[in-house]
């Protein structure tokens, strides 16, 4: 089994990531800007719905259910879509849908083709999740990205740093460079109309020679044996009808019930992610339909960790997301850092959660995290994933894990918390320990702040001032008082006075 | 195993608790947003206006069916567009006459990318986000139709305008199977900076004509 997610196995710790990121100022300029306006945006769009709570609501129930019987719904999708016309292949893993696609890709190829294969592409993460560029690649296929910004990431050789604007961290003047380098267009300007039009122009001929197409899906209708693709710039269009051959990867966790459960995630799917009342067009098919679009229609369904999830209550809400990005836009972390310091295609708070679960913890360790835990992007989920609880989960999984292996037993961080654990479940313990403390930070003091700690709270202390122990804690004072008696009553009335 | 069965094995493995049957479980869910709505017709056609306009679509509204040639022709000539496309079989009477007219007869697709100008009708409209939804086939045209030229000028009936979608979606789901495309405003990109850029791939401009 070989569960990839992008090159997270690879990607350096959160922690070492971020600081490069930080260090980066153009970055974390572009950054802030397009999640503000983004955030900005969509406050304006989710405040004029007045209903906005309840289809939050309904859209985690219908996630909720559909994941509570998978297997049912994924058979009734199979089934519809195979009966249009379309065919079914499952994939466990990211090696066996690349093998899949592959396959496909060569079997509608004439033999006699001398040419390089090209296929477009229209944005899907799921296939940066399996790194399915690299596998084509591999095998002398040309992927061609057809989304805008999938397009500056590919010719700039630079990986997606947002689920939604996957190129958020350039501005108009480094893409202009991308595109006048791999474009032949030496009098480009950095005008966004022009850089628009130059892709345009770019990406026409390729859609109208290109047989093949790969795309991503939003949903899968079970009760249709539709798929569904949510886009704004008609590459998405192109790519699904252009072609004579569509091959479709789908993550199990896409398929809802019904036609009808649209009408909650087309209101909330762009509202969320761009801030739109509706973005510019949304694709709707079922298997093949004779003389309009491809007559040739696959769709690879994958799990690649994703069944694993399914499990615990708590992890499974992961699987409910659809992929808005509303929750990077608010994440307090994610707008210094942006996507790279995720070191997962999948980043901001659903990467923090999603990645290391995918993976079973291998890798990402550090993603539970990278994060203050504020419920910011909770707040913002269209399907109410509870985000600071699966993470505050995930930690306490990282730390029973550690506390398996002799290294992490006798880690300086699993030692302190044992001591801690020791020390609080004890009120003499912890009187006493408050006592030492005291004296203890006399010699770290500085103008009545604690600057600079040592050993492990030093990294605390290096960006953030501490206040000390003060010398009266509210447990002496507690002892202290003039044995006056408390109650709801008299407390009541002196709040009141105040 | 397949990975078929080995796929569906793990989630049966996983959901160790079943739930009981999905059909009455799906109908449960509780459904509080709105679905309908009071607004009445005039409310309605406002609300569509003001969303289209703000998507920068050109809105012409007539008062009947004999208008509509000379809508077409009005918003062709303020582009500058001498031809135009329409799917097979489109009702000759909505044509301008001054106008040459190429009909989709199976046309290849380098003979539609040369097209500037394509009409066609729409099965429904969504007045509160500006969506028209095309049912693919007849006098909507097969989906490339209204994909590679340039403008696309778009028949919608008074009656076709719901004011939210989920009333909209209602009304196609009898033909849920077909090639769907829902269109709100031209094409737009707003990854360079986030500025939102109207006319990527998709048709640069869009006209509703609005038919009472
Ligand atoms: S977790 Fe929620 S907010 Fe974040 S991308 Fe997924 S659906 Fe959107």
């Amino acid at each position: 089994m070989s569960i990839r997610v992008g090159k997270a196995a690879k990607a350096p710790a959160f922690p070492i990531a971020a600081h490069k990121a930080l260090e980066n100022n153009q970055l974390r300029a572009n950054v802030r800007r397009a999640t503000t306006t983004i955030r900005n945006k969509r406050a304006l769009r989710v405040e004029e719905m007045p209903d906005w709570e309840s289809l939050r609501s309904a859209g985690a129930a219908i996630k909720q259910h559909t994941l509570a019987h998978l297997d049912h719904y994924l058979e009734e999708f199979v089934r519809n879509c195979e009966r249009a016309g379309g065919k079914v292949h499952w994939a466990r893993d990211a090696d066996e849908a690349n093998s899949i696609a592959i396959n496909l890709i060569r079997t509608y190829t004439p033999k006699d083709s001398t040419a390089p294969v090209e296929v477009i592409k229209v944005k899907t993460m799921t296939s940066d999740e399996i790194q399915m560029n690299h596998a084509l690649e591999r095998e002398g296929i040309v992927p061609i990205e057809t989304d805008l910004a999938d397009m500056i990431v590919q010719l700039g050789k630079d990986e997606p740093s947002h689920i939604v604007v996957p190129a958020l961290h350039k501005n108009r003047t480094e893409i202009r460079d991308i595109f006048r380098a791999s474009m032949a267009q030496p009098e480009l300007t950095d005008q966004p109309e022009d850089l628009t039009a130059a892709a345009r122009k770019y990406l026409r001929e390729r859609f109208l020679r290109t047989k093949i197409a790969v795309s991503g899906a939003n949903f899968a209708i079970a009760d249709t044996g539709s798929v569904c693709v949510v886009e704004s710039e008609g590459n998405g269009r192109m790519c699904l009808t252009l072609p004579e051959v569509l091959i479709t990867l789908v993550g199990i966790e896409k398929v809802i019930p019904s036609f009808g459960d649209l009408e909650v995630f087309l209101q909330t799917l762009p509202r969320s992610a761009t801030g739109e009342r509706m973005n510019p067009y949304n694709s709707l098919w079922t298997g093949v339909t004779p003389g309009d679009g491809p007559q040739h229609f696959h769709v690879i369904l994958l799990d690649n960790g994703r069944t694993k999830l399914l499990e615990d209550e708590m992890e499974r809400e992961t699987l409910q997301c659809i992929r808005c990005a509303a929750c990077l836009n608010a994440c307090p972390v994610y707008r210094e850092t942006g996507g790279h310091a995720y070191g997962s295609i999948y980043s901001g708070p659903i990467g923090a959660i999603l990645s290391p679960q995918l993976q079973s913890l291998e890798h990402s360790r550090s993603l539970p995290y990278a994060s203050t835990l504020c419920g910011a992007c909770y707040e913002v989920c269209p399907v109410k994933i509870n985000i600071p609880e699966v993470l505050i989960h995930l930690r306490g999984r990282v730390v029973r894990e550690d506390q398996k292996t002799l290294k992490g037993k006798l880690g300086v961080e699993n030692i302190a918390m044992q001591a801690a654990a020791t020390i609080f479940r004890s009120e003499r313990r912890y009187e006493a320990s408050q006592r030492l403390a005291r004296i203890g930070q006399l010699a770290f003091e500085r103008k009545g702040l604690l600057t600079n700690l040592p050993g492990m709270a030093g990294g605390w202390t290096a960006t953030r001032d501490l206040k000390p122990i003060p010398s009266h804690s509210f447990r002496d004072w507690w002892k202290s008082r003039n044995n006056t008696t408390w109650s709801p009553k008299s407390n009541m009335s002196q709040g009141g006075a105040n | 195993m397949t990975a078929r069965e080995e796929i569906l094995a793990r989630i049966q493995g996983a959901l160790h608790v079943r739930a009981s049957d999905p059909a009455n479980g799906h109908g449960k869910i509780e459904r509080t947003y709105t679905r309908t709505t009071s607004m009445n017709e005039h409310e309605t056609i406002e609300l569509f206006i003001d969303r289209l306009v703000d998507y920068d679509t050109e809105v012409i509204q007539v008062a009947s069916d004999s208008e509509i040639a000379g809508a077409v022709a009005q918003s062709m000539t303020k582009a500058q567009e001498t031809a135009l496309l329409a799917p097979a079989g489109f009702p000759q009477e909505w044509l301008p006459t001054s106008i040459a007219i190429t009909l989709d007869e199976n046309l290849s697709h380098v003979t539609l990318d040369a097209e500037k100008t394509v009409i066609t009708t729409c099965e429904a409209a969504v007045a509160s986000t500006g969506t028209i939804f095309l049912v693919h086939g007849g006098t909507q045209g097969r989906r490339v139709i209204t994909l590679l030229p340039d403008h696309h000028i778009c028949i919608v009936r008074r009656s076709q305008v719901y004011s939210v979608l989920p009333e909209a979606l209602a009304a196609v789901t009898a033909n849920a199977t077909k090639p769907i495309t829902t269109i709100s405003g031209p094409s737009a990109t707003s990854d360079i900076e986030m500025v939102r850029i109207r006319g990527v791939h998709g048709p640069r401009s869009l006209t509703v004509i609005l038919v009472s």
